[in-house]
């Protein structure tokens, strides 16, 4: 009697902590998902509309059929975002007249202080055919959507803060497809390869 | 043009005895037992609201020290940041209790990891230019030390070059 009893119990012990850490399991990999799927198969190639550095509204219809590459960023990051922009710009100046088969957007993540002003006065120290792209906080949201990738207000002291985003440069294949992700770890010859096959596929 | 040879090699005479009285030739710096070596800005984009800063420290002492701020003419603060990639997700935290170093080690502030960010610069600082920080130790007190703006970690004030690739 007393070890059916034991037995029942332990059952539902073992029931409860199973149902805890699906539950638990279920939210961090909720959480993690917009990374992960950014670096596995991220559906990309949603609907987007964002307002470019120089005033013009720019869409996924818009870009059809030109390959693209996206990077999301915003202006108060002191190392990845502008090493990225430095370094597209040197492989753009040599790739040559191949750079200008391309677009290259840069979506600020962080459109409240990102103002088109501020983008533009940016954006002169990059090669000239990069575009900045903001878009209210709803545009910003659709566009991180379209591509998979994740960005977060993360507050510090006082009223300051920080975004996390995902670090990754996109690539999008002329017909629309994911085209993969040029990581600007991996050697320079690699990214410019990446580069020439998406313009030349 | 026995004018202009003379004035070349007064120049040039003047500009190595300026290098040579400066501590910019080795670029390293020494407070109580804390080395400093190689102070570098990242070269920024225009109107940047921020600005990354390097360096090595290394405790040549007994005990632990730690660099807790630092404070600059060139911007409105200077706040300690570690960096990280978890996932793809780029994510930036400031140190709180600043940078320890520990007896007998050094310490690489260097892209991709911890580093400096001078925050709201007060003017756009130029590839090369060169400017003031005092950097503050829990231990070994305060140090003025010169901060040399450069493109990226390989590139040396006035050698480097545009197609010069940025160390990852």
């Amino acid at each position: 009697m007393n070890f059916v009893k034991l037995f029942r119990i332990s059952v539902w012990a073992a029931i409860a902590v199973l149902a805890g850490f699906l539950v638990v399991s279920t939210q961090l990999s909720d959480q993690r998902q917009p990374a992960e799927a950014a670096i596995g198969a991220p559906r990309v190639g949603g609907p987007f509309s964002l307002v470019s550095h120089k005033g013009e509204r720019i869409d996924n219809r818009s870009l059809a059929g030109r390959p693209y590459i996206v990077f999301f960023g915003f202006t108060h990051c002191p190392e990845i975002c502008p090493t990225t922009l430095f370094e597209l710009t040197d492989l753009m100046a040599e790739l040559g007249p191949d750079a200008d088969k391309f677009e290259v957007l840069f979506i600020t993540v962080d459109p409240e202080r990102d103002t088109q002003e501020m983008l533009a006065s940016y954006m002169t120290s990059f090669d000239s055919r990069i575009t900045a792209l903001r878009g209210s906080a709803e545009e910003t949201e659709a566009a991180l959507k379209a591509f998979s990738a994740y960005a977060a207000k993360v507050p510090l002291e006082g009223s300051q803060y920080t975004m996390d985003h995902t670090a990754g440069v996109f690539l999008i294949r002329g017909g629309g497809s994911f085209g993969g992700i040029l990581d600007m770890h991996e050697p320079r010859e690699t990214r410019l390869e990446k580069l020439r096959r998406l313009v030349s596929a | 043009m026995l004018q202009t040879f003379r004035f070349a090699a007064i120049v040039g005479l003047t500009v190595s005895a300026s290098m040579l009285s400066l501590p910019a030739a080795s670029h390293d710096f020494s407070v109580g037992d804390i080395e400093i070596g190689h102070p570098w800005a990242r070269l920024a984009p225009a109107s940047a609201p921020v600005v990354g800063g390097y360096l090595t420290l290394t405790n040549t002492g007994a005990q632990s020290d730690t660099l807790i701020g630092g404070t600059t003419a060139a911007a409105e603060r200077v706040e300690i940041h570690e960096m990280r990639i978890e996932d793809g997700v780029a994510r930036m935290r400031p140190l709180r209790d600043g940078q320890e170093i520990w007896p007998g080690t050094s310490v690489e502030l260097e892209p991709g990891g911890t580093h400096l960010m001078f925050v709201n610069p007060v003017r756009a600082l130029s590839e090369g230019e060169r400017f003031e920080v005092t950097l503050a130790f829990a231990q070994a007190g305060d140090v003025t030390v010169e901060f040399v703006v450069q493109k990226g970690p390989g590139d040396e004030a006035g050698q480097g070059t545009e197609h010069e690739g940025h160390a990852p």
